[in-house]
């Protein structure tokens, strides 16, 4: 591990041991925040709990559906917006202020067309994912160098060999980075969903801990969440300096 | 001799554009070139050099007048047996050195064995075979441009256009890199044409010149140099080299002085 | 196959008759988004999606009711506090990391991860460390917004060419006058991007934490609206919201442009 790595993670155990230190001695009020060998316990009860793992799983499940659409439509879509080029231009400021939108707002209106079921959590996730992917997509056919654009004339390419051997591989590090906001944009729109309006999922069950003052499950739950989210994250950093090391980048 | 290349009355003119007019850039053009030649074509910048090449290749319609290679006319597609170097380095930086000699040959169907044969052959005449299983990233800018030749040159082309393939490289690397292509253009006896702003490459290298004027670029002269066809850089140390210099510089100034006054 | 640029001509004047054709042609594209919606309404019923006309009317009469200052100001108060607390910190901190090579290799994975992650789930957290009120609101909306800020900084701060640096140290320029006369400004335009969507987080996290933590403000008004399936409210609020959002995106995205004029790199 190199240097920065090594002070990252004595920065990390100390503030946990900090923060255990500062809860059991009474510096923290233990209503607010547990300490984290309490949480892990927490985290160890949910995923021996049938229930809450079915929780676990139900909202893991709404995340991939999302992500899975917002992958497909977003790069077809960036695809299409690419070609054209008067749409793009005009669609381009809406874009830039898409984020600044609150699409949570929608969640009734989903609710009504889908149903009191997982339809209205993913469509919001596909929702906050989507454009994400539209832009990052845009963005890596952009910066296709001309040069290769006139490669592939020369070398009198078919439009599908075209596609499939240059424009993917030299989008590739775009539409990667539009994976990964993909797929955090899925987890915030589900479980900010579940949250707000369902009775079911991940979201739901660390609000119905909350509401029972069941600190232990509450952030128990918080922590399999992080778990979660940063052991994707860590995958697609790992699988990223792989691809950039090859490019020399 | 036949003629490989035969360009008539080219004139490419640009639509005009959100209320600008329209932009005469190139033309008309006429030239032949024979089989064989090695043609270069210097200019100001802005002329309509590099519009001259894409015409030629294909890869722009002129907006009139007519393209024959090897008799038949070309517009809209690149006609198989020409290849094109780009002035950008256009090698994929995913793949190998040798799966980027490759690439071209595999698209187009050709049976494993003799894609080996051929990139092994090429890449050893551009000495690019000891980097066959480094990537792009890891080479110069020089070799980086000798990669997007070997991948041209793995086709078999019977007419190379290229466009100031060497601009990003250093003087020396240049002439060293003249010397390659010359040797090139000699072992596959290939009809090459050459745009170039450097006079003194254009003059080295070349069977015949073409000095382009400013924008609308017309040929205002055509220049034989002669040379012997077993070529090399040693040429510039003799006399008629400064000859051939001296003329292109003079026909040339007064349209570079021209151009610069466009631009600004 | 695509052919070479047409010349550069008098270019500055190409860039702005571009600018207002575009500018018009988005006008175009919201009118056709405004069409759709009234299509929506036709098709779904003014239960489910109210028209643009019923929306519009409904949001002047929220505004003009007489508690809506009264929430507005509310919000308003949340926000400012959280964005200028979000800026002011993430700047100075993003200054610092990015100055600092070292310091800024050790936080930038830590933060890139708590940026990815859904912070909503920090709210029980959250109101739990701060009760319920304008404080856990501010929080909320902090958490969102400082951490774009302070990645953009770092990054601006960390971009800067070396040769700006070196010219500095020819210059024989001290610390202050370095940051001030050039880190700041060649940073600027970054800088400026990140405070774009330091901005919109904010305010998204101002309005979710509204929505759970207080009994006023604009977002207590939605999650209201919203249980008792007033949509013709939930519409309102969201079209309020919809505007201000993107009038002020659209603003902040002009003076990003125009500073990266100016820059070069």
């Amino acid at each position: 591990m190199t240097r920065a790595g090594l002070i990252r993670l004595a920065l990390i155990l100390g503030a946990l041991a900090l923060l255990e230190w500062a809860c059991r001695y009474g510096f923290v009020s233990r209503e607010a925040v547990i300490p984290p060998t309490v949480m892990l316990q927490g985290a160890w009860r949910a995923l021996a709990l049938e229930e809450t793992r079915g929780e676990i799983l139900w909202t893991l499940q709404n995340v991939a559906l999302s992500l899975v659409l917002s992958l497909i439509v977003g790069s077809a879509a960036g695809l299409l917006l690419h070609k054209a080029t008067r749409l793009r231009r005009a669609l381009d400021p809406l874009l830039a202020s898409y984020y600044a939108v609150p699409t949570f707002v929608f969640y009734p209106l989903f609710i009504v067309l889908f149903g009191l079921n997982r339809w209205p959590l993913i469509a919001i996730g596909f929702l906050f994912a989507v454009v994400a992917v539209i832009i990052n997509t845009l963005d890596g056919l952009a910066r296709i160098p001309r040069a290769f654009v006139r490669t592939a004339a020369v070398m009198r390419l078919t439009p599908a060999q075209y596609a499939v051997h240059i424009i993917l591989p030299a989008a590739a590090p775009w539409l990667f980075t539009g994976a990964k906001f993909a797929v955090a944009y899925s987890f915030i729109g589900v479980i900010a969903g579940e949250f707000v309006v369902s009775g079911a999922g991940m979201g739901h069950a660390i609000a119905f801990a909350y509401n029972s003052f069941d600190n232990r499950m509450m952030y128990g739950l918080i922590v399999l969440l992080f778990a979660i989210v940063g052991s994707i994250n860590m995958l697609f950093w790992s699988f990223e300096r792989r691809l950039y090391a090859r490019a020399g980048r | 001799m036949t003629e490989h290349l035969r360009v008539e009355g080219v004139t490419r003119v640009y639509p005009p554009v959100e209320r600008h007019a329209a932009v005469h850039a190139l033309g008309p053009i006429d030239l032949a070139l024979k089989q064989g030649e090695f043609f270069s074509v210097v200019g100001p910048s802005g002329c309509g050099k590099s519009t001259l090449l894409d015409v030629v290749a294909g890869l722009a319609r002129p907006t009139a007048g007519t393209i024959h290679f090897e008799g038949k006319p070309v517009a809209g597609e690149v006609p198989d047996g020409v290849g094109v170097v780009f002035q950008e380095d256009a090698s994929f930086p995913w793949l190998t050195v040798y799966d980027n000699a490759a690439f071209a040959l595999r698209r187009a169907g050709v049976a494993d064995a003799e894609v080996r044969e051929r990139v092994a052959s090429t890449l050893a005449f551009t000495g690019l075979a000891s980097f066959a299983q480094a990537y792009p990233a890891q080479l110069s800018g020089g070799m980086r441009q000798r990669l997007c030749i070997a991948r041209t040159l793995v086709m078999r082309p019977r007419m190379l256009l290229l466009d100031e393939p060497f601009g990003a490289l250093d003087q020396q690397t240049r002439l060293l890199m003249g010397d390659e292509l010359l040797k090139l253009w000699r072992e596959t006896g290939a009809t090459i044409l050459l745009i170039t702003h450097s006079l003194d490459e254009a003059a080295l290298l070349s069977d015949r010149i073409g000095v382009m004027s400013a924008r609308p670029g017309v040929f205002i002269d055509l220049v034989e140099t002669g040379w012997a066809r077993e070529r090399d850089s040693r040429i510039v140390s003799q006399a008629a080299f400064g000859e051939v210099t001296g003329r292109l510089w003079s026909a040339l100034r007064d349209q570079s002085i021209k151009a610069l006054a466009m631009a600004s | 196959m695509p052919a070479p640029d047409a010349e550069p001509l008098v270019a500055a004047e190409r860039i702005e008759r571009r600018d207002h054709a575009r500018s018009l042609d988005t006008a175009l594209l919201i009118v056709g988004l405004i069409v759709l919606w009234q299509a929506g309404a036709f098709i779904l019923g003014k239960d489910a999606l109210p028209s643009p006309v019923a929306t519009v009317s409904k949001l002047a009469a929220i505004m003009g009711d007489e508690d809506f200052p009264r929430h507005a100001w509310e919000t308003a108060r949340a926000f400012f506090t959280a964005l200028a607390i979000s800026l002011a910190a993430g700047l100075v901190i993003g200054l610092a990391l990015g100055a600092h090579r070292l310091a800024g290799e050790v936080t930038e994975p830590i933060l890139a991860a708590l940026y990815a992650i859904p912070k909503i789930t920090l709210y029980p957290v959250i109101l739990l460390l701060f009760g319920l009120g304008i404080s856990a609101k501010i929080a909320f909306g902090v958490i969102h917004g400082i951490i774009p800020v302070i990645l953009f900084t770092m990054n601006a701060v960390r971009n800067i060419r070396a040769v700006y640096l070196r010219s500095a140290r020819a210059m024989r320029l001290t610390l202050a006058q370095t940051a001030g006369t050039i880190i700041i400004p060649a940073a600027l335009p970054e800088i400026v991007s990140g405070f774009r969507i330091g901005f919109a987080l904010t305010l998204l996290g101002t309005l979710i934490g509204e929505m759970f933590a207080s009994q006023r403000g604009i977002g207590y008004m939605l999650v209201k609206a919203m249980e008792t399936g007033d949509t013709g409210t939930v519409m309102s609020l969201a079209l309020l919201l919809v505007v201000l959002a993107t009038a002020a995106s659209a603003a902040l995205l002009a003076l990003d442009r125009r500073l990266r004029r100016h820059a070069t790199s």
